[in-house]
């Protein structure tokens, strides 16, 4: 196998794309795997993360099978749909929240988590996907198939779940080795996946013209998109 | 009006009506009538208002076999835009509804127009009770015993002109009391409406009460309507004025979204929301996650009663 790029060896991995081609380019010496700052921290940061981001599936399994947290409610369904569709946006939104957290911060520890956190956007994608599958269509393919040709609330949800699939894997040092720069080209798919499921959220709730919550996503979305625009114009490559 | 509403907006266990009295309760109100007939008026207590409170009713016409939903889910998820938009909102925010003192204006193109009292109101006709179904156009059901009589009981007092051909429902628009209204979610106040002829079915329901009390603030209390084969926002909560009119009304729900929401809004599986499917539906309280959706039925299961009012309409443009 040809030895892998410096740049993708030494650089962090993770779903989400770095900043800009430029940014890319600048060595990060902080966070190069094998570095000599404290693996210990590394290693209690990552399971903390983890531990967090499984925490929202917790509460839904626990309310469900207990009906600790006051249960499921009347709609179980519906509330486990919203819980999934909503921690996917939340996840999204970490994840590309810690290149613009490392640059401002200088906390380039954060990288390390990246991966993680993509992976949990997508975690909760899927379950909210195999929730549309499962006990709305309960697998009723024409059904579903309608769905997402007629109602384009759904197509943008659909797409949305469709363009994380391939970034999610190739998460692994293989993959990442393999693509070499075509990974992080590939990546910053995740770009289109943050506006398109912001969509998706929108024109959900544009029947009821009930923007309120879905408000505060898209400003996160394009406050982070933004700054990456900011920061690749201000630096000349 | 308070509605006691502990953490969690659970109904206080005194409010939940047993089970076995529930079920029992053609037996219970038959003894109490003969308890009445006998001039032993034990339970004959004055018709105070309050939510909860037992209201003296009848069975009514229509039997329905079907389980009804819990009285936790009937007061706890349901949609009533003036409280919030999230279905446990009612539940939290109606303690600020004041369903005393109340009237109901009639008016419009009727013989006798005039304003009704709310107490008034409730003597007009014997109180029934009537188990329907309820199916919400979001695409999830439930079955309801609610207490009321016919609106055309009160069609009949107000006697409605040759021009009558609509009837239009106000829901309350207080911003005082429906903390909802700073959203502009719709325009409000909220109308509804129904053909002459739709409003005079026997299904269609002036309604006061549920599982044999008062109605909860959440659920329209003093007075709301129940048009059991539409969709659910078509039945108007916490009425104010009815209102009789040669036009067809422009709906709340229509004029935000008319490609979404027609006039009629019958429940039509054939006839898919632009946002999913009615074909199927939830029934809450019995479908769990793990369970196929049920179909839903043309009409709500009301067919034999009221497909006739629209024989030879086009439901898919009259939708």
């Amino acid at each position: 196998m040809k030895p892998a790029p410096a740049r993708a060896r030494a650089g962090p991995v993770g779903l989400a794309a770095s900043t800009s081609r430029g940014a890319d380019a600048a060595p990060r010496r902080p966070v190069a795997a094998g570095s000599p700052r404290a693996p210990k921290q590394v290693r209690a940061l990552k399971l903390a993360v983890f531990t967090l981001g499984l925490l929202p599936l917790a509460r839904l399994v626990l309310a469900g099978a207990t009906g600790a947290f006051g249960g499921l409610g009347a709609n179980p369904v519906e509330l486990i749909t919203r819980s999934t569709g909503t921690w996917t946006l939340v996840f999204l939104c970490i994840t590309l929240a810690v290149t613009p957290l490392r640059r401002i911060t200088g906390w380039h520890v954060l990288q390390r988590v990246r991966r993680m956190l993509g992976l949990f956007a997508f975690f909760y994608a899927a379950l909210h996907f195999t929730t549309w599958v499962w006990f709305d269509h309960w697998f009723d393919v024409r059904a579903m198939v309608a769905d997402v040709i007629k109602r384009p609330f759904v197509t943008m949800g659909f797409l949305a779940f469709v363009l994380l699939v391939p970034l999610a894997a190739t998460s692994t040092d293989a993959m990442v080795r393999r693509l070499g720069r075509r990974w992080s080209q590939l990546h910053r798919l995740v770009y289109v996946v943050a506006i398109v499921a912001v969509l998706h959220y929108w024109w959900h709730k544009s029947g009821k013209s009930d923007y309120a919550e879905v408000t505060w996503y898209a400003c996160a979305v394009a406050l982070l998109l933004g700054w990456r625009l900011v920061a690749r114009i201000r630096r000349p490559r | 009006m308070l509605i006691k509403s502990p953490a969690g907006g659970e109904p206080v266990s005194s409010e939940i009506t047993p089970r076995a009295v529930w079920t029992n309760r053609r037996s219970l109100v038959q003894a109490v009538a003969a308890g009445v007939a006998l001039g032993a008026p034990a339970w004959a207590r004055a018709q105070s208002g309050k939510p909860g409170a037992k209201l003296q009713s009848q069975p009514g016409p229509f039997p329905s076999m079907e389980k009804s939903t819990s009285y936790k889910d009937v007061t706890t998820y349901n949609n009533f835009y003036e409280f919030g938009t999230e279905k446990d909102d009612p539940a939290a925010h109606a303690h600020t509804l004041k369903p005393r003192p109340w009237t109901v204006a009639v008016e419009g193109e009727v013989r006798k127009p005039r304003v009704f009292d709310i107490d008034e109101l409730l003597k007009l006709a014997p109180l029934e009770d009537r188990v329907y179904r309820m199916r919400c156009v979001e695409g999830w059901s439930m079955v309801i015993p609610w207490v009321g009589y016919p609106l055309s009981q009160l069609l009949a007092r107000v006697e409605p002109t040759g021009n009558a051909k609509y009837v239009e429902f106000y829901t309350l628009a207080d911003s005082k009391q429906m903390p909802g209204l700073r959203s502009s979610v719709l325009a409000w106040p909220y109308v509804e409406a129904l053909r002459l002829d739709e409003a005079a079915h026997p299904l269609t329901l002036l309604t006061v009460g549920l599982y044999g009390e008062v109605l909860p603030n959440q659920n329209g209390a003093p007075v709301r309507m129940v048009v059991p084969w539409k969709y659910g926002f078509k039945s108007g909560k916490s009425i104010v004025r009815i209102r009789f009119v040669e036009k067809q009304p422009v709906t709340s729900w229509n004029r935000a979204a008319p490609h979404e929401y027609g006039f009629y809004s019958n429940v039509n599986p054939e006839v898919s929301h632009p946002r999913w499917s009615q074909a199927t539906e939830r029934r809450i309280g019995e479908d769990g996650v793990f369970q196929r959706k049920r179909p839903t039925l043309m009409f709500n299961g009301y067919a034999e009663q009221v497909a006739g009012l629209y024989a030879g309409m086009d439901l898919k443009r009259n939708f």
